[in-house]
């Protein structure tokens, strides 16, 4: 049941796009096709996860044993930090080996890693499941909540992505107000999807 | 406290080098090789990344011109000097290519329209509406909504009134607008045969009297003047052979319609040709 509870809240309750304001750069930047908001969205589950995981290993086995009992204040500056670089490197990495190994896959989603090596959606939800799911009772548990977690909030990302650029695909066909056209409608659109997705607040399953 | 901040920037620094050392590592075990030539090519190219090559990009072209599978000229944009630029880093010679600028072969909507279209603003969507084609005039005609100036690339097509006008100068000839307009209505012209029938309607005498009051009637004297031959009469419409004409401007003295019109201003002929061809030009004037 926790389980359903983390999807139905990560995907729609607090989505990371409408409900959290995290990763609006892609949000507005890359939704004007919804082929590349696929793309988009792919990578973007794909180095959150990535990037979750390997920042829960990084604060789990060497910031929390050192900072727990004497400077847990420094432990939290100490995660923002050192998780950029985790999250910079590995995204740097990956796309290394992407482009060695699998070819047809770094064709597809290539152009975007780059692109989401600093996001703060990323960022965010290294820093969100660390601080939720860091005093778990041990690392298996605390690294499968985690990977749940982050990824069902990607999927919310994907979904606010595919359903903006659905409505941005359509927008440019529609006799919008010469100084609305373009950006302006569009935020207007974000502005109001934020809005319906309030509407998901309190939802709960049983939990 | 003091040991943690001690631990703090020892953990950092530590990640650092560490994170540096994966990275330079795999810098040079994941390195794939990419020509040099690829990067260098890229550099040169226009980067709008128009299509007009038919390659995903400059940096597709870039590729395809270096395996061979591409002509170094075949970027409009770029023009004959990225194209000797190319021809340069690959080493190979690069014939001449005249620039040629896109041109609408139609004089726009001349008559009023049919009916009042208050469907989207776009031609390409006008131009679905099955009522014999579309609520302008002439059924073969420009729609004018410019579809072709929101592709535009380079924003060398303007709207003025109901027809799109070329920024000659703007225009890079990339051919996006040949693929934008629904009714294949632009051409890519050569800039020293700068003659264009602008009418692309197989209607004949009576019927392309009454959709238009400029359009071809096929009456065939454009044909019969040509000292070149180079106009025939094709799909009931007279067609220019960009190889054969020699500027001489006498079938649009003879054209009753004016639907033959030399469409750049004749200086650039000068600029582009030279001496011979504008004094033929000259002489039909």
């Amino acid at each position: 049941m926790r389980f359903v509870q983390l999807f139905i809240n990560a995907v729609f309750v607090s989505n990371v796009i409408l409900a959290m304001f995290l990763g609006l750069c892609p949000f507005m930047g890359v939704s004007k096709k919804s082929r590349d908001a696929l793309g988009m969205s792919c990578a973007v589950l794909f180095v959150i996860v990535m990037a979750a995981a390997a920042t829960f290993t990084l604060d789990w086995f060497v910031l929390k044993p050192l900072f727990l009992a004497s400077a847990p204040d420094l432990r939290v500056v100490l995660h923002t930090i050192s998780f950029i670089l985790v999250i910079a490197t590995l995204v740097q990495l990956v796309e290394m080996a992407l482009r060695k190994y699998v070819p047809p896959l770094y064709k597809s989603l290539g152009i975007y890693l780059p692109l989401i090596t600093t996001n703060c959606a990323v960022l965010g939800m290294a820093l969100l499941t660390v601080k939720r799911y860091g005093g778990s009772e041990s690392f298996a548990e605390g690294i499968l909540w985690t990977l749940c977690d982050a990824g069902f909030s990607a999927l919310g990302f994907g979904v606010a992505m595919m359903l903006m650029s659905g409505i941005r695909e359509r927008l440019d066909l529609m006799d919008v107000p010469e100084p609305m056209r373009g950006w302006p409608i569009a935020f207007v659109c974000a502005g109001l999807m934020a809005f319906a997705f309030m509407g998901f607040n309190g939802l709960s399953f049983g939990g | 406290m003091q040991e943690a901040i001690i631990y703090a920037a020892a953990i950092l620094g530590l990640l650092g080098v560490v994170f540096g050392a994966a990275l330079a590592l795999a810098a040079k075990y994941l390195a794939v090789w990419r020509d040099p030539r690829v990067e260098e090519i890229t550099g040169i190219l226009p980067n709008a990344n128009c299509g007009g090559c038919g390659f995903p990009g400059c940096g597709g072209y870039a590729e395809a011109v270096v395996a061979g599978k591409a002509k170094p000229g075949a970027c409009a944009p770029g023009g004959c000097e990225v194209s000797k630029k190319i021809a340069a880093i690959l080493g190979i010679e690069v014939e001449e290519s005249v620039r040629k600028v896109a041109m609408l072969r139609c004089v726009g909507p001349t008559k009023e329209d049919r009916f009042q279209y208050y469907g989207l603003m776009d031609c390409r969507a006008a131009n679905l509406m099955a009522l014999q084609g579309g609520f302008r005039s002439c059924m073969y005609g420009c729609l004018g909504l410019g579809t072709c100036a929101q592709a535009c690339p380079f924003g060398a097509i303007v709207m003025s009134d109901k027809v799109p006008v070329v920024d000659v100068d703007k225009c890079t000839g990339c051919g996006t607008c040949v693929h934008a307009c629904p009714r294949r209505l632009f051409s890519l012209q050569r800039i020293d045969r700068p003659v264009l029938v602008r009418c692309v309607s197989p209607l004949k005498g009576k019927e392309a009297l009454e959709s238009c009051e400029r359009g071809c009637i096929t009456c065939r004297k454009c044909e019969r003047t040509c000292p070149a031959k180079a106009i025939s009469i094709v799909n009931d419409v007279a067609v220019i052979d960009p190889e054969k004409c020699t500027v001489c401007g006498k079938c649009v003295e003879a054209c009753p319609r004016g639907t033959i019109v030399f469409v750049l201003p004749r200086k650039e002929d000068a600029a582009a040709v030279g001496a011979g061809a504008t004094g033929a030009a000259e002489e039909g004037r």
